[in-house]
């Protein structure tokens, strides 16, 4: 396994191979939870703790599960992390839990986190396993948050709407409603609205990878400095 | 060979589950108290919500009774549940009834109901729907205060016609693009109002005894 560097992985989770946007994994919660920002943070923080916690623990015991049995043993270390997820969210933000519902159990099946297991964990060393966990999870928290945001300002005119279902009372008064107060938009809200938008995420993506890669290419065209210069008349094409 | 690899694989998996198992069993045992402590802190909001506690001085959430088998298809209960009794110094002011009507939009629609002895309504909350958003859910109170409609309304207030909505010349409102959702929970409503008129006698003495043993305890308990 050829060495890899920590802002390599950094770069891979959140940019160049985002689990929601690039691999496009994960997407049922993605698309179901989306609703408003505070499910999109709920469910987002508790992928991201069971991804960083299911890395660590592959990358330990790497060298002594034998290859006959390394999926079993994965999707019991992933079942293990969302279980306790599951108790401590039941625990401290049952309000939330009983929103989400579902699709917190539901993380075990997120093909991301055995994906990631499975193609880096299980072949690195823990902190690498852990780092890439941590921007993996992030990535996938960023998107959620985006398209949560997006969706609840466009679907119901909100942002920040029942924060205080994740961070107490004091947070009740975070919404804002930058559209006034009856506007709503429901297909947005809807799970059309949600394929729409992560749609236009991608695209979004891909336009600023493309335009980059214009940038690039037309540096690497650019005559380098020093070079001998011709001087020519008349047009070239 | 095939055997050994077998023996050592099982064993590693078994070994596995294990020690999985034992981080789950303490993680439970370490927030099951936590856990139950939130789920009491919501009931009992969605509770205290329908009779506040200007109107009640007990604890609502333990003073309950069952539902007799031969109401629970009215009531749209598959599993039974509990009465909750609100008493004013002992005596009976309100009684909380779980209902669920199938006939929503999409999927049920949970209730509770809270019904005071002379069979006016003292509050509704709808705890648990899958209504469309935006359309249907504006039974919920968190979207549209429409659920407070209901309060002081009773069987002759209005009459059988008025329980429906405007639309087929009843008495409460529908939704803009949504007749199927309060039409639902109209016609719950009064049906649970209608339970409560067939039964609401035997509650009140159930509840009467219950307090009654519950004196003799507390008496007996002094005693010693």
């Amino acid at each position: 396994m050829s060495e890899v560097t920590a802002a390599e992985v950094a770069k891979n989770g959140l940019w160049t191979n985002n689990p929601a946007l690039v691999q496009l994994l994960g997407l049922c919660p993605l698309l179901a939870v989306t609703g408003t920002v505070v499910n999109a943070l709920g469910l987002g923080i508790a992928t991201l703790a069971v991804l960083i916690g299911s890395n660590t623990i592959v990358s330990l015991i790497r060298n002594h599960v034998s290859d006959a049995v390394r999926l079993p043993a994965f999707v019991m270390i992933i079942a293990a992390f969302v279980t306790c997820t599951e108790l401590l969210m039941k625990a401290y933000t049952y309000e939330l839990y009983q929103i989400l519902g579902i699709f917190i159990p539901l993380i075990v099946t997120n093909c991301a986190i055995l994906g990631r297991a499975e193609a880096f964990a299980s072949k690195q060393n823990v902190g690498m396993a852990a780092f890439d966990g941590l921007m993996m999870g992030l990535g996938f928290l960023a998107v959620l948050i985006l398209l949560g945001a997006i969706r609840e300002l466009l679907g119901q005119g909100t942002v920040f709407a029942d924060m205080h279902l994740l961070f107490g009372a004091g947070a009740s008064d975070w919404v804002m409603q930058p559209l006034g107060d009856s506007y709503s938009f429901l297909v947005i809200i809807l799970p059309p609205g949600a394929f729409l938008v992560t749609g236009f995420l991608i695209a979004i993506k891909n336009a600023i990878d493309a335009a980059n890669k214009r940038r690039a290419d037309a540096k690497k065209d650019a005559p380098v400095k020093g070079a001998k210069r011709i001087r020519t008349t008349g047009h070239i094409s | 060979m095939t055997l050994q690899s077998i023996r050592f694989n099982s064993i590693l998996l078994a070994s596995f589950a294990l020690i999985t198992a034992i981080i789950l069993a303490s993680t439970d045992s370490l927030t099951k108290d936590k856990i139950a402590a939130s789920e009491r802190a919501a009931a009992q909001r969605a509770l205290l919500e329908i009779i506040p506690l200007e109107r009640h001085n007990n604890d609502l959430l333990m003073d309950v009774q069952p539902i007799p088998e031969k109401f629970w298809l009215a009531l749209g209960l598959q599993k039974g549940g509990d009465i909750h009794i609100a008493r004013e110094n002992g005596q009976p002011v309100a009684a909380i009834i779980p209902t669920v009507t199938a006939d929503g939009y999409s999927g049920n629609i949970g209730m509770i109901i809270g019904v005071n002895f002379d069979g006016t309504v003292a509050g509704v909350r709808v705890v648990n729907h899958k209504e469309t958003p935006g359309l249907g859910d504006k039974v919920d109170l968190k979207k549209s205060d429409w659920i407070l409609s209901f309060n002081g309304k009773s069987l002759v207030n209005p009459e059988a016609d008025g329980w429906d909505v405007k639309k087929n010349g009843g008495e409460f409102d529908q939704f803009t693009g949504a007749t199927i959702t309060p039409r639902a929970v109209i016609y719950q409503i009064a049906q649970v109002l209608e339970y409560f008129s067939q039964d609401s006698e035997r509650i009140l003495a159930q509840a009467a005894a219950a307090a009654s043993t519950a004196k003799e305890s507390t008496n007996e308990h002094n005693h010693e």
